[in-house]
C-alpha cells in the first residue's frame, strides 16, 4: 500500500470546509453548551471563553481560550471543534494546533495582537477561517492561506444588518468580475488590493475559491435562512443561541431553518414558541472603537 | 450518452429501468461536488431533501458532511424509513465518508444514540484516522477501479469489521501497522472513507453509475 500520506494540503484544508456546507457552527463556552449544540445538529462548535455579547459587555482584552476548556469540549463532542486566535497571534495559533482543534478562526472578535499583519497560515497543518467585509479582504486572507472565509457581520449585537451588508458586498464584488476582460481584471486586482491570480480565478469560477460562511448578528431562524438565501454556504451563530430564552430549542430551529431556507413554511414552523431572542443592539449606537468588523484589513 | 425516453413522461423514475436518475441526499455536506462529478458523466442528477423527491430517483449518493447532522435532519424530514425501503428495494446507493457511516449497520465512536440507515453489513469507526490535523491525501489502489487514485481523507472513518457478503475494494495501512478497509461493496451498496468528489478523477463515480445501471436492469 502506498504510504506517501500528505497532511495539511490545500485540498485537505479546503475540503474540510466543504464538509461543513449547509450547516450551522455554534459558539459554546463549556462542555454543557457543546452537548446542546451537537444534540441540536450543529456541524461544528466554536470553543471560546466568552460569547461576543459578553466580550462587548465586559470590555478588556479578549484572548484565546484556556486550553483546559477547549480540551473539555473536544472530549465532550464527536463533531469538529474550532477555536479563535487573535489576529496576527502566531503563538496562540500554534498552541491551538498543538492541542488538536480542527479549525482556527483568526478572529476580529478577539483583540488584535498585530495591527499590520495577519498570520502566515500556509505554515500550519490545521486549516484557518478568516472574516471579510468585501471581496478584496477575502482574497487577501486566502492569499495568506485561509481555507475558508466568513462574512464578518457585527458579532455580539443580535443585529443581522452588517452580515447582510458584507455578504451582499462580497457577492456583488464577485458579480462585477464576471465577463471582465483580462485588462479589466488587472485593474480589478489593483482596486481590490488582491493578487491577480486569485481575482482571475474568482472571475472564472463566479464564486470564491473556498467555502463562504456568514457570521455576526444572526439571532433567529429567519436570520439564518436569509443569509443562506443571500448565498452563504453555511452559518455561524455566536451569542444568538446561548443568550436566548431556550437555547436547545433555538439551536435546533436555526439548524432546520438553515437546511430549509427556501421553504418559508418550515422556517415559520420552527420559529414558533422559541421564547425570548437575545436583546439586540442597534449598530448606530456603537462607537467606531466598539465595532469589531473594522479590525483586520 | 443517450438516454431512452421515459414513455410516461413522468418524473417518477423509481420503477423505470429505462432511465437512470441519480439523487444526491442534499440535507448537509458537499452535495455540490457530488453533483458536479455525476454531471461530468452525463447522468441525470437531482437533489433529494424529502421522501417525495426520493421516489423520483433510482439511485442515490449520500455525500460527505457531518454524519450526526445528516442523520438528525433525515430523521426530522421523515427520510430514515423511506431510505431503508429504498435500499431494501435493491436500488444502488453510494456513501462517501459521512455517507459510509450512514450506510453502516453498526458504528463505533458515534454520538450517543446516533442513528444510521444501515444496509451494509459492517462496523465503521468514526473519525478513526484522528482529528483534522491528521487528515491526509494518498494514492490508493482500488480493486476493479484502478490504481493511483488520489484519495482525500478528512476526519475519516475506517471499516473495523465486514460481513461475509461484503467485498473490500481498498485498504489503508495505518501508523500502527494494521490494515483497514476504506472502500467496500455489498450488492448494490458502495461506500468509501474518502472523497472522490473532491478531485477531478471521476472513476469512482463512473463505477457507481455502472453499478446503478445494472441495479435498475436487475429490477426490471
Amino acid at each position: 500500500m502506498a504510504n506517501a500520506n500528505s497532511t495539511g494540503t490545500p485540498r485537505v484544508k479546503q475540503g474540510m470546509a466543504e464538509m461543513l456546507k449547509g450547516g450551522v457552527i455554534m459558539d459554546v463556552i463549556d462542555a454543557k453548551q457543546a452537548r446542546i449544540a451537537e444534540d441540536a445538529g450543529a456541524v461544528a462548535v466554536m470553543a471560546l471563553e466568552r460569547v461576543p455579547a459578553d466580550i462587548r459587555k465586559d470590555g478588556g482584552v479578549a484572548r484565546m481560550s484556556d486550553p483546559d476548556m477547549i480540551d473539555e469540549i473536544i472530549a465532550e463532542v464527536s463533531i469538529p471543534v474550532m477555536a479563535k486566535a487573535r489576529i496576527g497571534h502566531i503563538v496562540e495559533a500554534q498552541v491551538l494546533q498543538s492541542i488538536g482543534v480542527d479549525y482556527i478562526d483568526e478572529s476580529e472578535v478577539l483583540t488584535p495582537a498585530d495591527e499590520a499583519n495577519h498570520i502566515d497560515k500556509w505554515q500550519f497543518t490545521v486549516p484557518f477561517i478568516c472574516g471579510a467585509t468585501n471581496l478584496g479582504e477575502a482574497l487577501r486572507r486566502i492569499a495568506e492561506g485561509a481555507a475558508m472565509i466568513r462574512s464578518k457581520g457585527e458579532a455580539g449585537t443580535g443585529n443581522v444588518v452588517e452580515a447582510v451588508r458584507h455578504m451582499r458586498t462580497i457577492k456583488s464584488d464577485i458579480a462585477k468580475l464576471k465577463g471582465a476582460s483580462k485588462e479589466e481584471l488587472y485593474t480589478a486586482a489593483k482596486n481590490l488590493q488582491a493578487p491577480y491570480e486569485l481575482v482571475a480565478q474568482v472571475a472564472e469560477l463566479g464564486k470564491l475559491p473556498v467555502v463562504l460562511f456568514t457570521a455576526g448578528g444572526i439571532a433567529t431562524p429567519a436570520d439564518a435562512a436569509l443569509m443562506m438565501l443571500l448565498g452563504a454556504d453555511g452559518v455561524f451563530v455566536g451569542s444568538g443561541i446561548f443568550k436566548s430564552g431556550d437555547p436547545a430549542q433555538r439551536a435546533k430551529a436555526i439548524v432546520d431553518a438553515t437546511t430549509n431556507f427556501d421553504k418559508p413554511e418550515i422556517v415559520a414552523k420552527v420559529s414558533r414558541s422559541l421564547g425570548e431572542a437575545m436583546v439586540g443592539i442597534n449598530i448606530d449606537t456603537l462607537s467606531e472603537s466598539e465595532r469589531f468588523a473594522g479590525r483586520g484589513w | 450518452m443517450t438516454h431512452c425516453q421515459n414513455p410516461k413522461g413522468l418524473p417518477d423514475a423509481a420503477g423505470d429501468s429505462s432511465m437512470l436518475r441519480v439523487g444526491v441526499l442534499a440535507l448537509q455536506g458537499d452535495v455540490r461536488e457530488h453533483i458536479n462529478s455525476l454531471t461530468s458523466l452525463n447522468v441525470a442528477v437531482q437533489k433529494v431533501r424529502n421522501p417525495e423527491e426520493l421516489i423520483t430517483v433510482n439511485a442515490l449518493v449520500i455525500p460527505g458532511g457531518e454524519s450526526t447532522t445528516i442523520s438528525m435532519l433525515a430523521n426530522r424530514v421523515g427520510l430514515i424509513s423511506p431510505l431503508r425501503e429504498f435500499i431494501k428495494n435493491g436500488h444502488a446507493v453510494y456513501g462517501s465518508c459521512a455517507g459510509m457511516i450512514l450506510l453502516a449497520d453498526e458504528i463505533l465512536d458515534g454520538k450517543a444514540g446516533q442513528e444510521t440507515i444501515g444496509g451494509l453489513d459492517m462496523t465503521v469507526r468514526r473519525n478513526a484516522f484522528g482529528r483534522q490535523v491528521d487528515s491526509f491525501e494518498t494514492d490508493l489502489n482500488i480493486k476493479d477501479i484502478g490504481d493511483a487514485f488520489k484519495a482525500v481523507f478528512i476526519r475519516a472513518p475506517w471499516v473495523e469489521r465486514v460481513g461475509a457478503n461484503v467485498e473490500v475494494l481498498a485498504s489503508v495501512k495505518t501508523d500502527s501497522g494494521s490494515d483497514h478497509p476504506v472502500m467496500v461493496r455489498q450488492g448494490f451498496l458502495l461506500a468509501s472513507s474518502f472523497h472522490p468528489e473532491l478531485t477531478n478523477d471521476n472513476r469512482v463515480h463512473q463505477y457507481f453509475v455502472e453499478m446503478a445501471k445494472s441495479a435498475t436492469s436487475v429490477k426490471s
